[in-house]
């Protein structure tokens, strides 16, 4: 009994990274400028698409470097185009201008790339693996390239807590995202940490938008995949990198044991026309923990005053 | 000159508390709806009332309903098509466990139905705000679509999951015509558009708005926020459960899950942020804008005698409709509510400048 329990944990956990690298992109743009950034998802799909394409005519690695490229030029024109005309907008309305990007995302990098479904190919081992054999009869099965997506997404993580606590303009971002008056009013320019912010979204948006494509291949759904990182999104709280790593960890395992476990029983008892519980477990148990803690788990704590 | 309130004295408290206080609003409102209900069934054609104006007022009423919710309570909700699928499966259940039942009763008990559910989802906004009630909101929108997928008995046991409605007859007509159901249609939007007018003006709109504009202050002078929140969600939801029992019904005639699923509401949003958040009239205009400019953007290229394959016009048309809404939230944040407000009161000095 104990194997498969710990096989779908397993599995869960490392779609759960998957998901924490979507959600850091969303964390990253709420941290610094206040953005609910919907269009995150599109994003992720825009660079996997742009990789995928881009690495059928070049090698990988010249098409990796062209995509992050591509995708700074996208933040430029973003913030250039939208953000800038919106600056003390309520964040309703930034909300639906990033709903608007959204639209346009998806609908461009189909007209520009094509919808078929592509592959991305890092040339990563895709046979599975068998983990502590001699302990659980069978051993655990492991797809490898899944495991390389939580090495890099751990790189990834550990790379932007150095940028954001050593650098310049690390510290610049936290002032912004702190007080953005206060950060303008000493000399940090909020176009351009915007800019940044920006750009290194979207640069974790082509990160995870490659795990995904190595994983389901590059295809429309990706833009879907974003929703279920908001559950994750809350769960962690919005404004905590930390959390997008612990929340994504917790949502992909939750989700897994739910649809192994609790789906069947559910299926039979209320006799169903299938499972498929995962569509809504993630949000039920976000929601249902923001009941206990509506800061979510390292969201910073909620001070009101009128 | 032709719009100025001036020498219209309030005599009484019944003038002064009426919805169109000034009489060209008034008369202008009289027109159009004598307008609608006489006018257009000379004018229109089949094609027009199926693809034009009954979506167009089915949309305006939940977009209605949404606007009590986000527009005058600030809880910004994501689920409105959960709770239009809500209605919709209410009244088909209603309409088919009942063969005898009046569809006004039908209708009514969606609109009920969708309440109670939507009672129930708006629990968790007692205690989460923003964002994280927008994403909680979620769950419902996801968690109903779900339901509605996988319990056979909504969908009467289909082995295809979709349902589709039988023949429906208001006091014994038959609502067959296009033309008979955007009557049936244009009453529901007329009779609960005023309501939510006069729901607006009063106490408990009073009571959402000062919610909206600063929870912890309402809180402060008095203001329940059980009562507020909740109540706000209920008519909302009683609203977006009936919009929801239409389009099944009116627009659609059979339908799946899928019809209700997250991306109808997001059109909802998208109709009152373009319309104006806490206007009515917003509504109306948000959810004509939201109709028109798909129809238009798929005949442009055939108009210009450009050819471009079907899956090309859809990419194209999810790229202008992006940017068009980039471009309203720029050009006038507040709607076209906002637009009109200031063309009226352009209109009122007119043709004097000040």
């Amino acid at each position: 009994m104990l194997g498969p329990v710990l096989e779908t944990l397993i599995g869960g956990l490392l779609t759960g990274v998957l998901y924490s690298l979507v959600a850091l992109g969303f964390v990253l743009i709420f941290k610094a400028s206040g953005v609910f950034n919907f269009a995150q998802g599109a994003m992720v799909l825009f660079a996997a698409l742009t990789l995928a394409r881009l690495a059928e005519v070049m090698p990988m690695v010249l098409a990796i470097a062209l995509s992050v490229a591509i995708m700074i030029a996208l933040a430029y024109a973003i913030e250039l185009l939208v953000l800038r005309h919106l600056v003390n907008q309520e964040g309703i309305i930034l909300f639906m201008a990033t709903l608007g990007v959204a639209n346009f995302l998806d609908g461009f990098g189909q007209t520009l790339w094509g919808s078929d479904i592509y592959k991305i190919d890092l040339g990563l081992p895709r046979d599975p693996i068998f983990l502590f054999e001699s302990v659980f009869p069978g051993g655990l099965l492991v797809d490898p390239s899944e495991l390389i997506a939580a090495v890099i997404c751990a790189i990834l993580v550990l790379v932007l807590a150095v940028f954001f606590q050593v650098t310049r303009i690390g510290r610049a971002l936290r002032a912004v995202a702190d007080d953005h008056q206060a950060a303008q009013s000493v000399g940090i320019p909020l176009d351009y940490i915007w800019l940044i912010v920006w750009a290194v979204a979207g640069i974790v948006a082509l990160v995870g938008g490659m795990m995904w494509g190595v994983k389901l291949g590059v295809q429309f759904s990706l833009a879907q995949i974003a929703l279920k990182a908001l559950p994750v999104l809350i769960l962690g709280g919005f404004t905590s990198i930390p959390g997008a790593i612990v929340g994504g960890l917790i949502i992909g395992a939750g989700e897994k044991l739910a649809e192994v476990f609790l789906g069947p029983v559910l299926v039979r008892t209320f006799d169903l026309a299938g499972g498929g519980i995962e569509n809504w477990f993630a949000y039920m148990l976000a929601l249902l923990f923001l009941l206990v803690r509506p800061q979510g788990l390292f969201g910073e704590k909620i001070i009101e005053r009128v | 000159m032709l719009y100025r309130e001036t020498g219209q004295f309030k005599t009484s408290y019944v003038a002064d508390q009426a919805i169109f206080p000034i009489a060209q609003d008034r008369w202008l409102m009289l027109a159009l709806v004598a307008f609608a209900f006489v006018g257009v069934p000379f004018l229109a054609g089949d094609y027009l009332y199926t693809e034009v104006l009954i979506p167009v007022l089915i949309l305006s009423i939940a977009a209605i309903g949404l606007n009590i919710l986000t527009g005058y309570c600030g809880q910004v909700s994501l689920g409105t098509g959960g709770f239009m699928a809500v209605g919709a499966y209410a009244a088909y259940n209603v309409a088919l466990r009942l063969p005898d039942i009046n569809l006004i009763v039908a209708f009514l008990f969606a609109g009920i139905m969708a309440m109670l559910v939507g009672i129930l989802f708006g629990l968790p906004s007692l205690r989460i705000k923003g964002f994280y009630l927008a994403v909680a909101t979620l769950a419902a929108q996801f968690f109903l679509e779900w339901t509605f997928a996988r319990v056979k008995w909504f969908t009467d046991y289909a082995p295809s999951g979709s349902v589709a409605v039988g023949r429906v007859d208001l006091f014994g007509v038959p609502i067959d015509s296009p033309l008979k159901r955007y009557l049936l249609v244009l009453a529901f939007a007329v009779v609960l558009a005023l309501a939510a007018k006069n729901l607006v003006r009063g106490r408990i709109g009073r009571m959402w708005m000062a919610m909206r504009d600063m929870d912890i202050a309402a809180e402060i002078i008095g203001i329940r926020p059980l009562q507020a929140k909740l109540s706000a969600f209920a008519i909302s939801s009683f609203y977006v459960g009936i919009a929801g029992a239409l389009w099944g019904f009116f627009r659609l005639g059979s339908w799946e899950p899928l019809a209700f699923d997250i991306n109808r509401s997001f059109q909802v949003l998208f109709i009152i942020i373009i319309g104006g958040l806490g206007s009515i009239l917003g509504s109306f205009l948000g959810a004509i804008f939201i109709v028109l400019v798909p129809i238009f953007l798929n005949q442009l290229p055939r108009w210009l005698g450009i050819p471009i394959s079907t899956a090309t016009i859809s990419h194209v048309e999810f790229m202008v409709f992006g940017a068009m809404i980039v471009f309203f939230l720029i050009a006038e944040p507040n709607g076209f509510a906002r637009l009109w407000a200031v063309g009226k009161e352009k209109l009122r000095m007119w043709p004097f400048p000040y």
